[in-house]
């Protein structure tokens, strides 16, 4: 569950750290109105983006929204139709991909099957006019980074899928690239592998310091190791910032419904900071939407705070303090799924989710009424409903 | 919200890396290749089916005198003779390269021994005719006594038009091929299609034992030319043959004759394709299918039959093309019965009417590429197929079943093994029927037309040649349209390049080989009658199913490699010879003997393009049963044969130890 | 060759500049054992010099004859001529015709030699052969001249028709032995008649021009629709049908005498019949190809190719051959092979060739079904 996670680890503090250092830095990579069609279809769409030197960013969107057309523009596999790319200051838009410099990790990790993985990581290194003995150092210096010393002689078929992964991105990391590309590299492991990999990539790139542009499609993963997060969307950024932000501060409804999870209602503005759901006004956070105008409103089923039932006393005047009646609930480990109804609402479904203490605490239990409060910070309003 | 459209302006093109120019550079030389050795000859090929002979009777002008010789007539052209006299219908003046019209027919009264004296000039330059056998011509007048006058022949000119294929169509002779030919494909791919299914279903659907042993002789047609059926039936069906009863007076030259013998050269085709559908079963339909409680019959019909049925199809098509494109088997067994590559091999050999030969060739490529174009599409299904996940069916014993399974497969490895037993028995016997004491006379190659043992020689030497270029060029070919980028359209031309062979009959691409290569015109006509050309034809004729085979390994690997090593600046060729080359050996090593086996046994396309230093034992074969020395053409046949089962064994030797030091990654 | 003779050519420079290299190319060491090289240094002179100034010419020679022939021809003809060397392309004659015909116009061939004479009429149609009275001409049998003055093309030897005649098979079916092509259309010999065919065979065709010219046009045409009824099969080739007497395929062979003596000596139970209406027959003959590089060595092949000398070794396997006088009887042939041809009109054979092939197509070519 996506959600899970979501509500444990919030923002990584090293992220913030990282993004303060590089905001002093210029931009490494510059990329300026980039377009691409593939002939009547346009995959990306004025992109624009700087990436700072030692970021770590990841692109984030659902399938077909052109996060790995735009890795690919970057490292020259897919030209992209207009507009341009700098890398260190160097205009690198034309540039076949041997002429530029990334190392690139894909999501089949493509490690050379009948190389073993000592060779697989020297493949880079040979030609480069270093003596033997200097590539067999470097190769067994990368082996340990990535902690497989032991299995230098195997092919790669003899290892794990997370240990073809390590390969794979010690084989990039080998030519020491100023910029290393990720195209979905933990997609094809299972889960609990994934969770740790996350860790280890994250970790090596630190300590290499090298910028690093990872593709994904798993916000958990993006939220996770992103100093900053791209979410694209049919070809378009909708928002950059860093996973706080992303998921605090959704610019548009899609990065809202994308990253985490969301109770939407359609609404008619009624004020700066004011809503009308059919006849219920709720407070919001501020938004420059013009009055009378259709707009959805939405809130975080983690945002929603239990207030017991509608008789226990309240902390404060809270605002936007509805009665509702617990439908179904559903536990999911680290908390409860609740799904609510509201005479308010005009008998739509709110879904909450409460922790085991607070369910415990207040006495929630199914068929149950109670109140909960919508704080009106964490009502979000974006334009239009469908 | 960003703009919608593509803003206007150019897009900017990626700047050339040395690794674009050597790719682009081995694209552009393999697709000449495919030019030059395929789409040149192929179009030269078709303007000669349209290049057409008439006797233009405006071209020439008479004068008569009287008795006297000082009398003369006004100059009338031939045409208008003609017209008074009716002789020649406009038929009549349709003509061949190599046709004469006598020029008496104009003149009613013409007799050699009258004192009358002819004068005639062309009314145009190039107007010729011969005086006797002597060429002449010229637009001056010249005068002729009449017993000189009665040997002036004219000659045709050349013009362009749709002539000769009315010619072709109004000749029932010639037209009546066709029907021969679709009808001996027709029938011969019913039966082989029914053999091989039957052969295909033991195999894989019963748990008989032998599977193996049988497997191979399966394979053994595929190592012999055409030419060897039919000559075995000869000596099992002929007047003289050992089974001869059996045909109850019906003749085995013939459609008889050619029917069994396109059975046995087609089966192993058919079985392979087939057998491949068949492993494929999905366990889980059966399952279905019994608890339905559906009874075996109606298992088979409902669930065996259209799992195979992709199968089934394309092999129908692919036999269908064999037997009407081939053209050894009818050459030796056909008798009257005239096919069209047959007719090919006539018209040119025969009778030096290049024309009509190229006519009959066009003719049998419209078959071919329709059957060709089902095979592709169907293929594609298939594929689809395969690759769906399924649970492999397991067979049960049933004792009944399998010994069913095992009379029948016997039954069809009788008729293998017997029809190559029967040529190496013919090739040792001294004398068939009147001495059968043992000898080996009929290996004395080098007192018998065809090229004697140095065409033995030969046949190695191209297979050889054939089997390393070949290899070489297909995979190449085959690397630069999977794994180039860019560039799309010349790689969607090469890939369709690379699949026509299989659509151009052997016959059709030697005949196209003369055209173009024997024009002093062509710079490259010095390869003509040399090993090369008949290399470079062996490449190109059998060039699909390499580059299919190639392709498929190709596929198999993954998309990023190339990417991957541009990023680690590697140059390409050395992730080619490093890891592309290694990982795809097994498929390599296939091509090579793929290509070696159809260059030992080839006839179709090297026919046309051997030449005395380059005689090749597969048209050895053929040239000594066409002298009628029927026990040396086996005996020849025989040594393909044997070569063909030692290469095999060298390749299945060779791979087991590549692959043994190359592929032990292979192993987890 | 030698350094003597090389010498004696005259062409001096051309001589050490070849023996160079074929010292500089001959890894071998000992100068004897170079010079004795005449194929690698035959190979440069080509190449690097127009031959015509060179002691020893490379002839390329197209040609027909047995292959089993070749290599007597070429060392008797080397032997008497020491400085000329025959480079052999051999073919049958269909397919040496067609070649000849293809290269019209870049031929490839110095000499044509023992090709059928219709063929090189064809030849001559087209304006490619040299015309030239050889040495001696006039002491040939004038039949296998052409009739031009010089003429295009000289004779050596002819193949005559003749039928192959299995006895043990007519034994067995009761059949006695024809005597004329006539006795061929006899019901008796229904499906027991092989014959070539025309259109593919040149023998095949020698035999249906000569049923027209002893029969005339209309006749014959009437006696090939009655052959046509007792026929097997139509083959490809002209000695295939006497082969298949040879092995009891078929009783009766239409072929010529040639294989039928092969097949005979071979321990085959056959006799050779001559017609008694004549044979039809086809000289092999030479031609010098227009616009040959090695002229003067091409006309002392054809000066060699009517010599006594070479009637003498042509009658090794042709019992008819062009030097009057010359032929000896070959075993199992009669001794008057020669009295059993026909006067065979060549120039009319070409001339009408692709008239009369159509008609026999469109009579007999492809409506027959075969019968047992």
């Amino acid at each position: 569950m996506k959600h899970e996670s979501i509500s444990g680890r919030v923002a990584a503090p090293l992220g913030d750290i990282a993004m303060q250092d590089a905001a002093t830095k210029p931009a490494y990579l510059q990329i300026d109105g980039l377009w691409k069609a593939f002939g009547e279809f346009v995959a990306l769409r004025n992109i624009s983006l700087s990436i700072r030197e030692g970021e770590f960013v990841c692109f984030l969107g659902p399938s077909g929204c052109g996060k790995t057309t735009l890795l690919r523009a970057i490292a020259g596999l897919d030209l992209q139709s207009r507009g341009t790319i700098h890398q260190a200051g160097k205009d690198i838009s034309t540039l076949p991909p041997s002429q530029r410099d990334y190392g690139i990790v894909f999501q089949s990790y493509a490690l050379f099957p009948n190389l073993t993985i000592e060779k697989n990581i020297a493949f880079g290194l040979e030609n480069t006019k270093r003596p033997r003995a200097e590539i067999d150092n470097r190769v067994k210096e990368l082996l340990a980074l990535v902690g497989l010393s032991s299995q230098a002689k195997k092919y790669p078929a003899q290892l794990s899928g997370g240990q073809q992964q390590r390969i794979a991105l010690a084989r990039a990391i080998a030519i020491s690239p100023g910029l290393l590309l990720l195209d979905e590299p933990l997609s094809a492991l299972d889960a609990k592998v994934r969770v740790h990999l996350r860790h280890e990539i994250k970790e090596l790139q630190r300590k290499l310091g090298v910028t690093t542009i990872m593709v994904t499609h798993d916000q958990e993963e993006a939220l996770s190791m992103a100093d900053r997060i791209v979410v694209m969307n049919h070809g378009v950024i909708d928002q950059v910032g860093t996973p706080t932000e992303i998921y605090r501060h959704p610019k548009t409804l899609f990065v809202a419904d994308f990253i985490g999870e969301t109770n939407q209602f359609p609404v008619r503005i009624a004020g700066r900071s004011k809503v009308a759901l059919d006849a219920t006004d709720l407070a919001c956070a501020p938004h420059d939407l013009p009055e009378g105008s259709e707009a959805t409103a939405v809130i975080r089923p983690v945002d929603i705070i239990p207030h017991g039932n509608s008789t226990s006393e309240s902390i404060g005047t809270p605002e936007n303090l509805i009665d509702v009646k617990v439908e179904k609930m559903e536990f999911l480990g680290a908390f409860w799924r609740c799904r609510l109804s509201s005479a308010r609402f005009g008998g739509r479904i709110l879904i909450a989710d409460f922790s085991i203490n607070a369910v415990r605490r207040l006495g929630i239990e199914i068929g149950g009424a109670m109140q909960v409060e919508l704080p009106s910070e964490r009502v979000l309003v974006f334009p239009g409903n469908s | 919200m960003t703009a919608l459209a593509l803003p206007a302006g150019r897009a900017p093109r990626q700047s050339v890396s040395r690794d674009d120019l050597v790719k682009r550079g081995l694209m552009v030389a393999i697709s000449l290749y495919l030019v030059l050795s395929l789409a040149a000859p192929l179009y030269v090929m078709l303007s000669k089916s349209l290049s057409t002979y008439r006797f233009d009777l405006t071209q020439f002008e008479f004068q008569v005198s009287d008795e006297t010789a000082t009398v003369w007539s006004k100059p009338k052209t031939a045409a208008a003779l003609n017209a008074e006299l009716s002789a020649l219908a406009p038929e009549d003046l349709r003509a061949g390269s190599d046709s004469r019209l006598a020029t008496t027919k104009f003149f009613k009264d013409f007799s050699f021994r009258s004192p009358v004296k002819y004068r005639m000039r062309g009314t145009v330059e190039d107007a010729r005719w011969l005086v006797g056998s002597a060429p002449g011509g010229g637009t001056e007048w010249q005068e002729f006594d009449s017993n000189s006058f009665r040997r002036i022949m004219l000659r045709p000119t050349q013009s362009f038009g749709l002539d000769n294929f009315v010619a072709y169509f109004s000749t029932p002779s010639l037209s009546i091929s066709i029907r021969n030919s679709a009808l001996m494909a027709t029938i011969s791919t019913a039966i082989t299609i029914a053999v091989a299914f039957g052969l295909a279903y033991a195999l894989n659907r019963s748990r008989m034992s032998f599977k193996g042993l049988f497997r191979l002789v399966t394979v053994i047609p595929i190592l012999v030319p055409s030419l060897l059926p039919g000559i075995a039936l000869v000596y099992l069906f002929g007047n003289q043959g050992l089974l001869k009863p059996i045909m109850m007076g019906y003749s085995i030259y013939g459609p008889i004759g050619i029917v069994i013998g396109s059975v046995f050269f087609t089966l192993p085709h058919a079985f392979l394709i087939i057998s491949t559908a068949l492993s494929v079963a999905d366990a889980r339909h059966y399952e279905a299918a019994t608890s339905l409680r559906a009874s075996k019959w109606r298992t088979f019909w409902t669930v065996t039959v259209p799992g195979a049925r992709f199968g089934l199809i394309s092999a129908a098509f692919v036999v269908f093309t064999l037997v009407i494109t081939d053209f050894g088997l009818p050459k030796v067994i056909g008798g009257q019965y005239n096919m069209l590559a047959v007719d090919i091999y006539k018209q040119v050999i025969g009778q030096q009417n290049f024309e009509m030969g190229a006519v009959v060739s066009v003719i049998l490529l419209i078959p071919a590429i329709i059957a060709f174009a089902v095979d592709r599409i169907v293929q594609r299904r298939q594929v689809a197929l395969l690759s769906a996940r399924s649970v492999p069916y397991q067979p049960k014993p049933n004792r009944r079943f399998d010994m069913l399974c095992l009379a029948w497969c016997s039954v069809v490895a009788v008729f293998l093994v017997g029809i190559i037993g029967i040529c190496q028995l013919a090739a040792l016997v001294k004398l068939w029927p009147y001495d059968m004491s043992l000898s080996l006379k009929n290996y004395a190659f080098d007192l018998m037309d065809g090229g004697g043992w140095a065409s033995y020689a030969n046949s190695i030497r191209l297979a050889l040649l054939t089997a390393f270029f070949g290899t070489i060029v297909v995979f190449t070919g085959a690397y630069m349209v999977e794994k180039t980028q860019g560039f799309s359209a010349g790689r969607s031309a090469f890939h369709f390049l690379a699949m026509l062979p299989m659509a151009v009959p052997g016959m059709v691409l030697g005949l196209a080989y003369i055209f173009f290569f024997n024009n002093p015109a062509n710079p490259l006509s010095p390869i003509y009658g040399t090993m090369t050309i008949l290399v470079i034809c062996t490449v190109t004729h059998f060039y699909t199913v390499s580059h299919l085979t190639a392709l498929t390994a190709l596929k198999q690997m993954d998309a990023e490699f190339e990417p991957v090593a541009a990023s680690l600046k590697q140059p390409f060729q050395k992730l080619f010879f490093r890891v592309t080359v290694p990982v795809c050996l097994p498929a390599i090593l296939d091509i090579s003997i793929y290509l070696f086996v159809n260059a030992m046994t080839t006839v179709s396309a090297v026919v046309f393009l051997y030449s005395t230093e380059t005689q090749l034992a597969s048209v050895a074969v053929l040239n000594m049963d066409d002298a009628g020395d029927i026990a040396p053409a086996a005996a020849m046949g025989m040594m393909i044969f044997y070569t063909n089962v030692v290469a095999r064994l060298i390749h299945a030797g060779v791979s087991g130890l590549l692959l043994s030091r190359t592929q032990r990654w292979r192993d987890r | 060759m030698d350094d003597a003779r090389l010498r004696q050519a005259g062409g001096r420079e051309a001589a050490l500049s070849s023996q160079c290299i074929a010292e500089c190319t001959n890894p071998m060491g000992n100068p004897i054992m170079k010079s004795r090289s005449p194929a690698v240094l035959a190979a440069f002179a080509v190449t690097l010099l127009s031959s015509s100034a060179f002691a020893e010419t490379t002839l390329t020679v197209y040609t027909s004859v047995e292959a089993v022939d070749l290599d007597r021809y070429k060392q008797t003809f080397e032997a008497a001529n020491p400085d000329i060397k025959i480079n052999w392309v051999r073919d049958s004659t269909g397919v040496m015709t067609a070649k000849l015909l293809a290269e019209k116009d870049n031929p490839q061939a110095d000499v044509v030699w023992g090709v059928a004479a219709t063929s090189l009429l064809l030849l001559k149609g087209e304006g490619m052969l040299e015309p030239y009275a050889p040495a001696g001409v006039e002491k040939l049998d004038q039949k296998f001249v052409d009739s031009a003055n010089p003429p295009a093309w000289v004779g050596m030897d002819a193949y005559v028709a003749a039928l192959c005649y299995n006895t043990v098979e007519a034994e067995k079916l009761g059949l006695t032995p024809p005597k004329s092509w006539a006795d061929l259309t006899k019901p008796e010999y229904k499906g027991h008649v092989v014959m070539p065919n025309p259109n593919s065979s040149g023998t095949g065709f020698l035999d249906v021009s000569a049923w027209i010219q002893i029969m005339g046009e209309e006749a014959a045409w009437k006696y090939m629709d009655g052959l046509h009824e007792n026929i097997a099969a139509y083959t490809h080739s002209g000695s295939k049908p006497c082969k298949m007497a040879a092995s009891g395929e078929t009783v009766i062979g239409v072929s010529f005498e040639f294989p039928g003596a092969k097949a005979k000596q071979g321990g085959a139970p056959i006799d050779i019949i001559f017609p008694s209406e004549g044979s039809g027959w086809e000289a092999e003959a030479t031609a010098i190809i227009a616009g040959t590089a090695n002229l003067e060595a091409a006309q002392k092949l054809v000066d060699w190719s009517i010599s006594k000398e070479a009637n003498e070794m042509y009658n090794v396997g042709y019992a008819v051959v062009a030097y009057p006088g010359v032929a000896k009887p070959i075993e199992h042939l009669p001794d008057d092979v020669a009295s059993k041809m026909i006067k065979n009109d060549f120039e009319w054979a070409a001339n009408n060739r692709a008239a009369i092939l159509a008609e026999w197509a469109k009579r007999y070519d492809g409506k027959s079904e075969p019968k047992s």
